[in-house]
């Protein structure tokens, strides 16, 4: 209605209530610029734990030998289960339920050799789908291990980023020889830097994968350390576990429902807590978010009801000059809004800022790398324009009311 | 044409009533040039502010140009304000971070008149009040007699038929309380209703009539001759 005056009235209104006027605005700027930061870090931190919590791998279950804990058909509880390369064939053959699946055979501290540089790492022996199952990825010029390998049980070797500075410095791996305990290997890959926060065997950076097929060559050995699987499309972990309980319960003699009798660490269970966590932490947000805004939404009610006291002549000469209920009001919620307005945008715009230059501080590591969430933008925008209009409706209610002689202060 | 029958008003402050008026009546002519006097307290701003709906009669009716006003709501109520009564007060009451373009501007911007007319008729007000030169002036930067002007010329921004006038020489000197003084006279020649109250008998001895308050009611009314 009133655009020039209104905003001349405004900064005329700032400029007599500078300090008040700036604690409001800041109120707003630091509620706005909290809910975005906030929430910006919320969800780097979310992602960058994401990230690491699937350098293991992604959406695996672990298999460990175990103790049965029921007696069942006429047999004892306490019977070890230690499941074999020719197992895993048979899941692998006749589950429906599992996607991949792998053996893992281990033995730690082994001698391994390069020239002159000596170290002693884990040796695992695994399938070619283990790589795939674990986020093992090879660096450029490099491979995995493969089909062929396993069944020709070559001599072939695939390493840790770690362990390949330990044995070849600067200098390029693939190709050349190594030792593992005075058997000669060929490398065929390097696995390319991870992150990585769990672990069951060792950092996946210092170990050396070889073939199943050469590992229980190399140290006569059947039974398995653990075994690996993901669960195929449309089935869920759970579905998985149970029908590997179910063959391995028939072919063991044990109750399919006793869980001890093969230990397990299903990574899907993480997820869902870190994602649930996660997403009650932001509700959380929210709400500190909101309660932020609250009180800066009270600081400019309080602000416009000064501004009231102080302009209610002002109200008075403009109701006397013809000025109708709805003009008074809407120049009362409009002030309100430019403030929250102000105060909201440049909040935004610092929030922007820390964001933008958190990455050049080397923090990622611990905090992951903030990122402005749009949707955060649109509620803060929507949060802004409701605290603008609650805090100015009130005061512009009380102002638009009054009757001109009231306000003029005339009788 | 401003005809008051029985106006009442009360104001009532906590348990503390006071009757402002008691029982107005009134008839104001077209084109009449009318002064309002009285002791202080005795209603006579009460009865302005109600003439020009700045305030509502507690009980009574009041017709203006033949409607009922008692009976308007707020909106038809900031109508008349805006385009049938200019009001002049004695503060001047000039919105002090606008310039004097900007103050007359104000009821133009209401009333909604576009940009091109108002500029045209802001100017031409300017120049009746002899202020065409302190357009962009705020009115920090104004005498009395000068602010006393531009409200006029705010008054006249929608070419009301009634002009309310509540001693408007009051904080002036008398040189500039003179010019005042001419201009309503000159407005009353414009064939407008000009309502003056005022204690300034150099006004009292211009008008046609005279009306005397007393106790919020009229004690008398004549025209100036008879004083």
């Amino acid at each position: 209605m009133l655009p020039l005056i209104t905003i001349k009235q405004f900064l005329n209104d700032l400029r007599r209530q500078k300090l008040r006027s700036l604690l409001t605005m800041f109120g707003i700027f630091w509620g706005s610029c909290a809910i975005v930061l906030l929430f910006a870090f919320s969800k780097g931190l979310g992602d960058a734990q994401l990230k690491s919590s699937k350098g293991m791998g992604d959406n695996i279950c672990i298999f460990w030998p175990g103790l049965t804990s029921k007696e069942y058909k006429g047999l004892s509880k306490g019977r070890r289960i230690w499941p074999t390369e020719e197992d895993i064939e048979l899941l692998k053959n006749t589950a429906v339920t599992i996607g991949r699946i792998s053996p893992e055979f281990r033995r730690w501290s082994q001698f391994i050799k390069y020239n002159k540089s000596l170290t002693r790492s884990p040796v695992i022996g695994v399938w070619p789908e283990f790589g795939l199952m674990r986020n093992l990825i090879p660096d450029i010029g490099s491979r995995f291990i493969n089909n062929i390998d396993q069944t020709e049980r070559r001599r072939v070797v695939f390493i840790g980023n770690i362990l390949k500075n330990d044995l070849f410095g600067s200098e390029s791996a693939v190709g050349k020889q190594i030792l593992i305990n005075d058997v000669p290997f060929t490398v065929i890959g390097v696995m390319k830097e991870k992150k990585q926060d769990s672990s069951y065997g060792g950092r996946d950076s210092r170990i050396a994968y070889i073939p199943s097929s050469t590992f229980r060559n190399m140290y006569s050995t059947r039974y398995l350390s653990n075994f690996v699987t993901q669960a195929a499309a449309d089935f869920t972990m759970e579905d998985t576990k149970q029908e590997i309980y179910n063959i391995m319960g028939k072919k063991y003699q044990f109750d399919p429902t006793d869980t001890q009798a093969l230990g397990t660490w299903d990574t899907t269970e993480m997820f869902t807590f870190l994602k649930n966590f996660f997403l009650a932490f932001n509700y959380f947000l929210v709400g500190i978010g909101i309660t932020t805004l609250i009180t800066g939404a009270i600081g400019v009610s309080n602000i416009m009801n000064v501004v009231l006291e102080e302009r209610t002549k002002e109200i008075g000469i403009k109701m006397a000059l013809g000025a109708k209920k709805s003009m008074i009001l809407s120049q009362f919620i409009l002030e309100t809004f430019l403030v929250t307005g102000i105060g909201g945008i440049l909040g935004f715009l610092f929030a922007w800022l820390i964001i933008t230059l958190i990455p050049y501080m080397n923090l990622e590591e611990y905090i992951g790398v903030p990122q402005i969430n749009l949707q955060v933008g649109f509620l803060v925008t929507v949060l802004l324009g409701m605290v603008g209009f609650l805090a100015g409706i009130f005061p512009a209610r009380r102002a638009a009311n009054l009757q001109p002689v009231q306000a003029l202060k005339l009788f | 044409m401003i005809i008051m029958h029985d106006i009442i008003k009360t104001y009532i402050t906590g348990q503390v009533t006071f009757q402002a008026l008691r029982g107005i009546n009134l008839h104001i002519k077209k084109g009449e040039f009318v002064a309002i006097v009285g002791p202080s307290g005795s209603g006579k701003s009460t009865l302005m502010n109600i003439a020009g709906c700045l305030d509502i009669p507690t009980r009574g009716s009041y017709l203006l140009d033949g409607k009922q006003v008692s009976a308007f709501n707020s909106n038809q109520l900031a109508e008349i304000r805006n385009k049938k009564v200019g009001f002049v007060f004695q503060a001047f009451n000039l919105l002090p971070y606008a310039t004097a373009y900007e103050n007359v501007e104000v009821p133009l911007l209401f009333a909604g008149v576009n940009r091109r007319k108002r500029k045209e008729r802001i100017t031409r007000l300017l120049g009746q009040v002899g202020l065409a030169e302190k357009a962009a002036n705020k009115p920090t930067e104004m005498s009395g007699g000068e602010m006393q002007r531009v409200a006029i010329a705010r008054a006249l921004a929608n070419e009301p038929d009634i002009i309310l006038a509540d001693e408007p020489t009051g904080n002036l000197d008398s040189k500039s309380g003179q010019q005042i003084v001419n201009i309503f006279h000159e407005l009353w020649k414009m064939g407008k209703t000009v309502l003056i109250i005022t204690h300034d008998s150099n006004i009292a001895g211009r008008v046609e009539r005279i009306i005397q308050l007393k106790d919020g009611q009229i004690e008398n009314s004549h025209s100036p001759a008879a004083v």
